[in-house]
């Protein structure tokens, strides 16, 4: 792929803008987050010129952003965030993704390092065997036509309403794992189908489950609040989305709205980036959709917690209580949502698009959780399944600068295809194993495909957005065992 | 005649599919994108499907065909290696496909194809050789 030679201005050491001069077209300027060693690599890709597509959708304010981990997806780069006004502003379902509602989750517990690692082996397959995972997996619970539009319309709680989890789960999930405003009848019924088999299930790709110990606490008071007292904890990480449920209808109305753009005689410079005036009745209809398939992933997320619970106290011989495998917090990470920022002195409701972009609210938030509203919202940001992720909070910075968005991770820098050129699973198994990490995956080709060569180093990531003041660095955790879907 | 080559793009896969004639291109892209997913040699053809998908040009019929192939994966779980295109102009496509249920104890399954993207979408008509690029969201 040829390389992007745009303009890109320093602003600071972390922050460097894409002009508006640099294309006609563009309404607000590009701003990407990287340090300068990330340069060269971004460039090695379109993901900018997408930076600046994005910056030419109908009521976009501020600047089209990405985070660090920026690199090249549909439409919008991965990393890329953007608001435009409710008002006369577009929705892009290209600034969602396919995976609506894609997430992670992390739960805390009271078991220590040296009670897992011996231990570890038999977890792993019985999380394995208890949580559906691979490709063409079905779900073990069964959903008619009713119950399918109950999850759509109720997320995570509905899940809690059939035994799967507490209230509490709730409570530290973001919007409560319900977006209101899901519409079911505007979901398809082939989405429906896609959805229903696979309900509760983990999907594959770069979906996973892992257990993890906390190395470093770098913000003892943030930690605490979460849960975390020291390093040696065990803490389990949850990663997937609304699989083919949510990827038909970015299909649908990836369509529709194409087609709704030559009627509103909107012009983009990317097929991908198809979008409609937020307030037209296809962009409603997106968005009532959309928040169908977030809703369905919470559910999913939220049966797979419950059934991972379930595996813990088997494998443990406690009680849950002991074990004390309770949740830290839920955010999606490809999603859009209505809003309001200052901009420009004035109050505005906008629709924040963000792709592989978390969100991140500070200390104070009113959304917030009571137990969150004195450190702040926990950001959630894994990293390959070879090294580390991290867990962050949001700041008042973030608010005012990237609509109180962060990064969501390590960001790919290698194809899958090319991951695995001449890489075997075993290998990649073996080379784990000799760093105490435990690795298991339903597909072939599954952990080569995920290798950490594969992915940007996610501390360098992290670094960027804790020094450019978006998040703050909580603690960082390192991988004990994975389940690859 | 080779039936497909996987391209590489950063986080997604690819391929360019073959055919002396617009329906062996589109059998073959079909085909390329259930290998990607699947080692084909082990799937059986145990049933089919009759399919028809609808667009304005080329471009957009490759994208509706082969998302109504993973619409029905999905749903069915049916995994298909073999496309009897019947009929297709550049709006319009009839096909049946064969193949079967996905069965873990059998099939080597590979990971996912989440939908074929309109992304660097190029299908190239000539005399005697057709091909088709698509990306795919994987």
């Amino acid at each position: 792929m040829a390389r992007w030679e745009g303009p890109l201005k320093k602003i600071d050491d972390y922050r460097w803008e894409i002009p508006m001069e640099y294309k006609t077209g563009m309404r607000v300027p590009g701003l990407i987050y990287a340090s300068e060693d990330m340069l060269e690599s971004i460039r090695e890709e379109q993901a900018a010129e997408q930076v600046v597509n994005v910056a030419f959708l109908p009521g976009i304010v501020g600047h089209s952003l990405a985070m660090p981990d920026i690199h090249w997806g549909y439409g919008f780069p991965i990393g890329g965030v953007a608001a435009t006004r409710v008002e006369d502003g577009v929705i892009s379902p290209g600034g969602v993704g396919y995976d609506i509602n894609c997430g992670v989750r992390l739960l805390r517990t009271n078991l220590r390092e040296d009670e897992v690692r011996p231990k570890i082996e038999e977890l792993l397959s019985l999380l394995f065997t208890n949580v559906p995972s691979g490709l063409g997996s079905t779900g073990k619970i069964k959903v008619g036509k009713k119950e399918m539009d109950d999850i759509l319309t109720d997320g995570a709680r509905w899940a809690v309403k059939r035994g799967f989890g507490t209230e509490d789960d709730l409570e530290v999930t973001e919007e409560r794992g319900c977006l209101k405003g899901a519409d079911p009848d505007e979901v398809s019924i082939k989405a429906k189908e896609r959805g229903s088999p696979q309900s509760g299930t983990l999907g594959s790709g770069n979906h996973f489950l892992e257990v993890q110990v906390v190395g470093e606490i770098y913000d003892q008071p943030a930690a605490r609040a979460m849960g975390i007292d020291d390093a040696g904890q065990v803490l389990l990480l949850i990663h997937t989305g609304s699989r083919g449920l949510g990827h038909q209808v970015c299909d649908d109305y990836v369509r529709t709205l194409r087609e709704a753009m030559q009627r509103h005689g909107i012009e983009v410079p990317d097929r991908e980036l198809a979008c409609a005036p937020v307030k037209s009745a296809e962009g409603r209809s997106y968005l009532a959709a959309m928040a169908c398939a977030a809703n369905y992933a919470w559910a999913n997320r939220q049966c797979i917690t419950h059934w991972s619970r379930e595996c813990f106290v088997r494998v443990f011989g406690h009680s849950l209580r002991e074990i004390g495998l309770e949740m830290v917090y839920d955010v999606a990470h490809n999603i859009a949502k209505i809003e309001s920022y200052e901009v420009n002195g004035k109050k505005l409701s906008l629709c924040v698009h963000r792709k592989g972009a978390t969100r991140a609210f500070p200390a104070g938030h009113q959304s917030l959780p009571a137990r969150y509203r004195e450190v702040g919202q926990p950001v959630l940001i894994p990293g390959d399944m070879g090294r580390y992720s991290f867990v962050a909070v949001g700041t008042d910075r973030a608010v005012k600068e990237s609509f109180g968005s962060v990064c969501h991770g390590a960001g790919r820098r290698m194809s899958r295809h090319a991951a695995k050129r001449g890489v075997r699973d075993a290998d990649v198994a073996r080379d784990l194993a000799a760093r105490g990490i435990i690795a298991k995956a339903a597909s072939r080709g599954g952990l080569a495909e995920e290798a950490s060569e594969a992915y940007k180093d996610v501390a360098e990531v992290v670094e960027v957005c804790h020094r450019a003041g978006l998040c703050r660095k909580v603690i960082k955790a390192y991988p004990l065992g994975v389940v690859k879907g | 005649m080779k039936k497909f080559d996987v391209v590489e793009h950063t986080a997604d896969t690819g391929i360019v599919a073959y055919g002396t004639d617009m329906p062996e291109a589109f059998a073959n892209a079909a085909y390329g994108m259930f290998s990607l997913m699947a080692d084909l040699r082990q799937v059986r053809e145990e049933t089919s499907r009759y399919i028809e998908a609808e667009a304005g040009d080329w471009e957009s019929l490759v994208v509706s065909w082969l998302n109504e192939l993973l619409y029905i994966f999905d749903a069915e779980r049916i995994v298909f290696r073999r496309f009897d295109i019947l009929q297709v102009t550049n709006t319009r496509l009839k096909a049946d496909a064969y193949g079967e249920k996905v069965d873990p104890s059998r099939h080597r399954l590979r990971s996912g194809v989440k939908a074929a993207t309109y992304h660097m979408l190029k299908v190239v008509e000539s005399k005697d050789h057709c091909s088709i690029r698509v990306i795919f969201d994987v």
